[in-house]
């Protein structure tokens, strides 16, 4: 039984809200970290909602400190507005599968980089109509030309920059010069 | 001044031209002169916003006064600002609004590549992070530069004219004081020297690729900013960025 110390009102509010959603039988205690990549890949990214966290390279490592869990995350961009969100996101994930409390750690350490988007991730971006990053990240020069983008539609390689920035911090915005569609890239960094 | 002093002082002068920089862009929200300039000022100003949001997190753990990140960043009035005067000139004509932004990305492009090599660790994280940014602002501004450089003959005479207005801020990005020579001194910040190397090194290539001319190495230079004096232009922006957390202190929602 847990035990009803002196748990201010909002923590109260939060394990109503959470014994709400789980199962009676819930046994977070059996999950092994497998199980639990496996429940984070239902964790969708919010703005870009084809792919999850764990295919973008987001979530770092799970494991367990005693009895709690402990998940690393690590922002894609400095001032990505998303970043909060998707923390919450995912420590609701945890909490609906039985999870009392969760700790979800920022780490900045090494710095999020395009290449770890998995292969799966990258062709659900494509299908998605994102195009994804192209080459490697270390491979980035600083002033030199842009790449050949891939248009995610048509497969065509004539595409044209429009703007070095797109819509979020992650994407890049490109013209397809073959289908004339235009389309987001995922800016390799 | 002890290592310790010059590091809380010069993680706020990181945090600070971030900041300012980033409120400045913010400015042209919903006035850009195209949409695809306006997401990328916003793009470079979030950037900007959130890795100040970095430094000011480090600075407060180390100042250590109760303060934390946005109570450095919306409670200190513009004496206690660290900011560079560049980052705080007005954005007037595009091409003000570009050469800030190359002058301001090629000092920052090499401040970051220096301090993520840092024996900080924590520095060295977020500098790591923040250089990926910054490489690409700078890619995009020193296009811009060029484009508009040796582009039509008015293009090229306002940026022209961009580049004397502003070229009497940039001397207090290269020139270091007590602060820059005990992080250097420190295995934190850049070597004085080289990063003044690398800055005119680079500066001179773009404009010269953009057939425009530099100001003179030896011109007199406004400094100040990385000591609170400030040009009249800050008080205006913190006046406006501040308002908010003055008008209604420590509220809990907005």
């Amino acid at each position: 039984m847990p035990k009803h110390g002196d748990s201010d009102a909002r923590s109260a509010v939060d394990i109503l809200i959470a014994s709400d959603r789980v199962p009676a039988n819930a046994r977070p205690d059996l999950l092994t970290e497998k199980d639990i990549w496996a429940l984070l890949e239902e964790v969708k990214d919010p703005e870009v909602p084809a792919v999850s966290v764990v295919e973008l390279g987001i979530v770092r490592a799970v494991r367990w400190d005693g009895k709690e869990l402990s998940v690393d995350v690590t922002p894609t961009y400095s001032g990505c507005p998303a970043t909060e969100l998707i923390e919450e996101l995912i420590s609701e994930a945890l909490r609906a599968a039985g999870f009392r409390n969760p700790r979800i750690n920022q780490v900045l350490t090494p710095a999020w980089t395009t290449d770890w988007i998995t292969d799966e991730g990258k062709e659900k971006l494509r299908a998605f109509g994102i195009a994804p990053p192209q080459g490697s990240s270390s491979k980035m020069s600083l002033l030199g030309e842009p790449e050949v983008i891939t248009c995610p539609r048509c497969g065509s390689h004539e595409t044209e920059r429009v703007s070095e920035f797109g819509s979020t911090a992650c994407k890049a915005l490109y013209r397809c010069r073959e289908c004339l569609e235009p389309f987001d890239y995922f800016k390799c960094i | 001044m002890t290592q310790s002093e010059a590091l809380k002082e010069y993680l706020l002068r990181l945090a600070d031209s971030d900041m300012i920089l980033g409120q400045r862009l913010s400015e042209l929200c919903g006035k850009a002169p195209a949409l695809e300039e306006e997401m990328a000022l916003m793009n470079v100003a979030l950037d900007l916003v959130g890795q100040a949001r970095n430094w000011y997190e480090y600075a407060a753990e180390l100042i250590d006064d109760g303060r934390d990140a946005d109570k450095l960043a919306f409670r200190r009035d513009a004496h206690d600002y660290r900011n560079l005067l560049l980052t705080e000139q007005p954005n007037e004509d595009y091409a003000v609004t570009m050469g800030r932004q190359f002058f301001f990305d090629v000092w920052h492009y090499f401040t970051l590549k220096s301090l993520s090599e840092a024996n900080d660790e924590r520095i060295a994280g977020v500098a790591a992070k923040a250089l990926k940014e910054a490489t690409y602002h700078l890619r995009r501004s020193s296009e811009w530069v060029k484009r508009l450089g040796d582009g039509t003959e008015e293009s090229h005479r306002r940026m022209q004219d961009a580049i004397d207005i502003l070229w009497r801020f940039t001397g207090e990005l290269i020139t270091p004081d007590e602060t820059d020579e005990l992080m250097a001194k420190a295995g934190i910040g850049p070597d004085p020297e080289q990063l003044k190397n690398d800055w005119h090194g680079l500066v001179s290539e773009v404009l010269a690729q953009a057939t425009l001319t530099p100001g003179a190495e030896d011109a007199w230079m406004y400094m100040g900013g990385k000591h609170g004096e400030h040009t009249e232009h800050l008080g205006f922006i913190l006046a406006e960025m501040q308002f908010l957390q003055r008008a209604y202190p420590d509220a809990k929602t907005w």
